[in-house]
């Protein structure tokens, strides 16, 4: 995941071109462009609301459900187009999506939503392969795996639903807010798998409201406001800009408050603009 | 006693059989969210095709015909109706299947006339004797028939792609897309195999001690729906519990009915309602539901 140059081939990994994005009348990405180069960690910053998880819709191919569409841009993974692809073409494109609010299959086994993971998959025959990496990245998933879903904890659910994903064999994994709601703890244990997913070779967009974590994980950045990207640059640039630092990391002055490794994010006081939500 | 027993074992053995359209009913409901009432006309489809080609090809070939033929009417109602409309409330879709429901029976009922129409079954009305209670074959070929279709079905909606892919549609279909389940197969494939087994519960309930097929076999049907309901729209064991409630409550309630002469005649068609509205009383998402329908 070296990346050094900031601006990479305008072609490999992942490529939004001048996306916009409506809901009825109602416009939720304007102009929005942005690259994740193939091998990296790039993170997409942004409050409630400033369209984060309408552009992982977008790039998945999920904006019907919720009655949206593109209306301008291009969205396309490692030169193939992706947007207006069904959603069951982007995952057999390798481009797999971990909603926010983890979203397992509550009613089903461990081992039934892992099964479930590798239903799109290129190629089925790896199923057994990819199960066991995965196992071996989440050992409590194989000692739950025939206990419902449902009964596992928000971190155990986070790991089913990253687990679940890499059921397919992912080139790029599209994570929307995995620490969101999660213990500290769990939040920088799941940070550390997103980095190992990373180093063996998948290529990360990171959805975050908790902009220390994804900032120490990330090599480059972009800030979405109102629909908008209004700030990107190299992640440790911005998590030294005066704006960022105010806005999305909750510092004023303070030097101690370094949001330098994810150890930091376990111990960092609760005054941290980090929203916990309950969900069913 | 004994008149007890055959009834009990007629109840169960039709309690099966509705138990086969309760099931086609739900997986529908559960895949598409789609309260299916043109359930009767497929299953009316699939008896009308056993009928017509028992006679030219023998009994067992126009059975696979009439199964593959309710099964492809199904998924056509998905491909054509249900897919392409782009409507905000599933209610609409019901209200659709209505309209389809009218045009297959209306078109089916005339093709049958006043007739009733035989379907070539060869277990006629032989009767099996066990010890002292006497059952009739066709019954107990209903029970066997129904029972292995159940189980198959079953198994496969618990451990075959297939089924995780029909289950995870019906639990976040959102979240099934992300997974890349294309919700358009799983769909049709419900409204096959919903076709399907209407099919076999058409030969069922149209063999002896029934004359035949004719056009009040779709009032038989419509039992089922209530077998359906009272177990829980969504609930796949609810359809199996459901089936045999109305099956055995059918069957005893018009057994003894001379003996519930206060009651009046007929009393066996209208139980199945009635232990229908009791049960929704007391469980408004049905026994094993978790969907609580709205009230409209």
């Amino acid at each position: 995941m070296d990346v050094h140059d900031p601006r990479p081939p305008e072609d490999s990994g992942l490529v939004v071109r001048d996306l916009a994005v409506s809901y009825g009348p109602v416009l939720a990405l304007r102009g929005v462009s942005l690259n994740v180069p193939r091998g990296a960690i790039v993170t997409v910053l942004g409050g409630n609301g400033a369209g984060k998880s309408t552009l992982l819709r977008a790039v998945s191919g999920t904006l019907r459900f919720q009655r949206g569409g593109i209306t301008a841009g291009e969205i396309s993974f490692d030169r193939t187009r992706l947007s207006g692809a069904a959603t069951s073409a982007v995952v057999a494109g390798g481009v797999v999506q971990v909603p926010e609010g983890r979203r397992v299959f509550a009613r089903m086994t461990v081992e039934e939503n892992l099964r479930a993971g590798a239903l799109g998959a290129r190629d089925r025959r790896s199923a057994a392969g990819a199960r066991q990496d995965v196992l071996k990245l989440f050992p409590v998933l194989a000692e739950r795996a025939r206990q419902r879903a449902g009964l596992l904890s928000g971190g155990e659910q986070q790991m089913l639903a990253i687990g679940r994903a890499l059921m397919a064999r992912p080139r790029m994994l599209l994570l929307d807010e995995p620490t969101l709601g999660l213990a500290p703890m769990m939040a920088a244990r799941i940070a550390d798998t997103v980095r190992e997913i990373n180093a063996q070779g998948t290529t990360v967009l990171l959805v975050e409201q908790n902009a220390a974590m994804a900032l120490s994980l990330a090599s480059y950045a972009y800030v979405l406001e109102v629909g908008e990207v209004v700030l990107s640059g190299p992640a440790a640039e911005l998590a030294e800009s005066d704006e960022v630092r105010r806005r999305y990391l909750g510092i004023e002055d303070d030097p101690e408050i370094a949001p330098a490794s994810a150890t930091s994010v376990a111990a960092a006081p609760a005054e941290r603009p980090v929203l916990a939500r309950w969900s069913a | 006693m004994i008149t007890f027993l055959e009834l009990l074992a007629n109840g169960i053995s039709v309690g099966t059989v509705y138990a086969l359209i309760a099931l086609g009913f739900v997986i529908i409901f559960k895949a598409t969210e789609v309260l299916n009432f043109a359930h009767a006309s497929l299953l009316l489809v699939g008896g009308f095709i056993i009928a017509k080609l028992h006679a030219s090809v023998g009994f067992w070939l126009a059975l696979l015909i009439g199964i593959a033929g309710a099964a492809l009417v199904g998924a056509l109602i998905e491909f054509l109706v249900i897919r392409r409309a782009n409507v905000a409330s599933h209610s609409v879709l019901a209200i659709a299947t209505i309209g389809i429901d009218i045009v297959l029976t209306t078109e089916l009922t005339r093709e049958i006339g006043a007739d009733v129409l035989a379907l070539g079954d060869p277990w006629r009305d032989q009767v099996l004797h066990l010890g002292a209670v006497s059952i009739a074959q066709t019954r107990v070929a209903a029970l066997v028939v129904a029972t292995v279709l159940i189980t198959a079905f079953l198994l496969a909606f618990k451990y075959t792609n297939w089924g995780i892919a029909m289950r995870a549609t019906a639990e976040d279909s959102e979240t099934a897309a992300l997974m890349g389940v294309r919700r358009g197969r799983v769909s049709m494939g419900a409204w096959a195999i919903a076709g399907a087994l209407a099919a076999v519960a058409a030969l069922f309930l149209c063999v002896f001690p029934t004359p035949g097929l004719d056009r009040s076999t779709t009032f038989a049907a419509m039992k089922a729906f209530p077998a359906a309901i009272l177990g829980g729209l969504d609930s796949t064991t609810g359809a199996l519990v459901g089936g045999l409630i109305i099956g055995v409550t059918e069957a005893l309630m018009s057994g003894y009915q001379n003996d519930m002469v206060f009651l009046g005649r007929g009393i066996g068609d209208v139980a199945p309602f009635l232990v229908m509205i009791v049960i929704l009383l007391i469980r408004p998402a049905g026994l094993f539901g978790t969907r609580e329908l709205a009230r409209v």
